[in-house]
């Protein structure tokens, strides 16, 4: 055995082998279990899509009933989809280390805060697609062809990914900050949950008097929503531009966040 | 000329970890440094400190002072290059439900950049007695065999230093006899063995050289020999039918049934066998033997409360 051999990894390198490693771990962890991680909120999503068409369509007028409340709410379900299992995978994977006290053998290696962070969101970015995609696949039945087929793909894009990171990054400080699964359940029931179905999945909110649409501009994740389903219609409550400054501001605080907790190690290491 | 860095030097560390009944100190200016290729024990009773230093080393626990460093890199400030050539096997029994052996393996080799590790696991799988194993998942296997898992993780990446905090609790009489023989064998190729156990004849019989912690301080740092001919003494095992009233503060029960003695000198000895004959009691079987390495510890950790 030589002794004197180099370690595999090059100082100065920003991006090392355990990126990648930690990566595939993340998208293998989900990736097995794909039943209960992908299929199961596709499903679950259906659902939601089948109640609410069946029974509002008819009741319902958004843009000045320039789109079906189907169609509008289609984009919102894929969003909230993304968002709500990009926000499970890290911190569910997170906290499940913690618990399991398995943890240890990601923080052994010589793989940086940076690496971990990037791994576990971009490992929650896929989980949210690959969740969205399964969504918009088994709603295109339901609504005429034309009307989930987006007008402005790359919006659709930015918003999917930029809106998954953000929830990823929020996963891995509540898995950071949960010490059991309680906590967690808290942070998801009283606060993920919530801000996302008061965000506009299933209504525009200029149909909402206007001291809820204030509120609601105060939601980051109606930004979110807004600005996705604007890739479809070209159409939205507020600017795109806007909604994406406003996403772009949220990720930075974000993972400013993130990237402080796991350099101190908080309730990682003693 | 520089002259190669010792495989690990602790230097001043002290630990104090928050508590709601105040701060507890878990290390105390502890230092010492372990020689590239030496086969070294760290010991000491529950709550010394050796997992605290361990993790220390492992960058699991910052010092609240002094450095660690592994062949000459701070375990803080480059700690890429320290952890890349620290193998650590954990005292806790962990394992992720996710994953085969395999797989568990094959991951932990690709964190540190390890390409092409397939020989490799290959040969940890055989010498860990695991190949039969190899594609069954963590959940399914026994204390025993994840324990074995989390050496071959430890050694995946070929580190040129390892550290086994008690690897053999838990695991069987011959697959603990072949870890040792597999670990004389990577101490023989170079490598540095840092190793914690309560089994102290394995301590004994393996390591040339031994550190005891006590409540966070260092009461002892000597090669095993010179610490075992500082201990002196005679240990005394005699089988009998029942002990005489008269030894009774003096003897230890074993595990085999056996009256255990601890003597200054083999002159003592006739005071011992003196009580068994005045009490009637004769003596079935007797065992000589030299001071042991619990000996040597139990001694140094009382000598150290008395001075404390």
């Amino acid at each position: 055995m030589d002794m004197t051999r180099k370690p595999a990894i090059a100082r100065g390198t920003i991006l090392g082998p355990g990126f990648r490693a930690l990566l595939g771990k993340e998208v293998l962890r989900f990736w097995k279990v794909a039943l209960q991680t992908i299929v199961a909120p596709v499903v679950t999503t259906l659902l939601y899509l089948l109640i609410f068409s069946h029974v509002l369509d008819e009741h319902v007028r958004v843009y000045d009933g320039r789109v079906a409340y189907t169609a509008f709410l289609v984009p919102g379900l894929i969003m909230m989809s993304m968002l709500q299992n990009a926000f499970a995978n890290s911190s569910s994977s997170l906290i499940q280390s913690k618990m399991m006290r398995n943890l240890i053998f990601i923080l052994l290696p010589p793989i940086t805060s940076l690496e971990i962070y990037l791994a576990y969101v971009l490992g929650a970015v896929l989980r949210g697609l690959a969740v969205g995609f399964g969504v918009w696949l088994v709603t295109l039945p339901f609504v005429p062809w034309h009307a989930l087929v987006p007008d402005h793909p790359l919006w659709n894009v930015a918003f999917a990914v930029f809106g998954s990171s953000a929830m990823g990054t929020l996963g891995l400080i509540a898995g950071i900050w949960s010490e059991k699964f309680d906590h967690l359940a808290v942070f998801q029931n009283f606060f993920i949950m919530p801000l996302t179905f008061l965000s506009g999945v299933f209504y525009s909110i200029h149909s909402l008097p206007v001291f809820w649409q204030t509120v609601s501009h105060l939601n980051p994740f109606f930004y979110m929503i807004d600005g996705f389903r604007y890739g479809f219609f070209g159409a939205a409550d507020v600017s795109p531009w806007l909604s994406l400054a406003i996403l772009l501001l949220f990720n930075l605080v974000l993972s400013a966040v993130a990237l402080r907790l796991l350099a101190t190690g908080y309730k990682l290491r003693s | 000329m520089t002259s190669s860095p010792p495989a690990v030097e602790f230097e001043r560390v002290s630990k104090t970890f928050p508590a709601a009944s105040g701060a507890v100190r878990a290390l105390d200016d502890v230092s010492f440094t372990v020689e590239q290729g030496e086969f070294f024990a760290l010991l000491g009773p529950n709550g010394a400190g050796k997992t605290t230093l361990i993790s220390v080393l492992a960058g699991l626990a910052r010092p609240t002072s002094g450095t660690a460093r592994v062949l000459g890199f701070d375990v803080t400030r480059d700690y890429r290059e320290a952890r890349s050539r620290l193998g650590v096997v954990p005292q806790e029994l962990v394992f992720d439900p996710f994953f085969t052996v395999r797989e568990t393996l094959e991951l932990q080799a690709r964190y540190y950049g390890v390409r092409e590790a397939g020989p490799w696991i290959d040969e940890l799988l055989t010498q860990l007695d695991l190949t039969h194993k190899a594609r069954a998942n963590m959940r399914a296997l026994s204390g025993g065999m994840k324990r074995r898992v989390m050496v071959g993780q430890a050694l995946v990446h070929k580190p040129p230093v390892i550290v086994l905090d008690e690897p053999t609790a838990g695991v069987d009489v011959e697959l603990r006899q072949n870890l040792w023989a597999f670990m004389k064998r990577l101490n023989g190729e170079g490598h540095t063995i840092i190793l914690t156990t309560h089994y102290l004849e394995e301590a004994e019989s393996l390591c040339t050289r031994v550190a005891m912690l006590k409540a966070g301080r260092l009461v002892a740092l000597d090669s095993t020999e010179r610490l075992l001919r500082g201990v002196g003494g005679v240990s005394v095992e005699i089988s009998a039918e029942r002990l005489p009233e008269a030894l009774a503060e003096s003897a230890t029960l074993q595990a085999s049934g056996a009256f255990g003695f601890t003597l200054p000198d083999h002159a003592a000895l006739e005071g011992v066998l003196a009580a068994f004959r005045s009490a009637g009691v004769s003596v079935r079987e007797l065992r000589v033997g030299g001071a042991d390495l619990e000996q040597a510890f139990l001694r140094l950790t009382a000598r150290d409360a008395g001075t404390a």
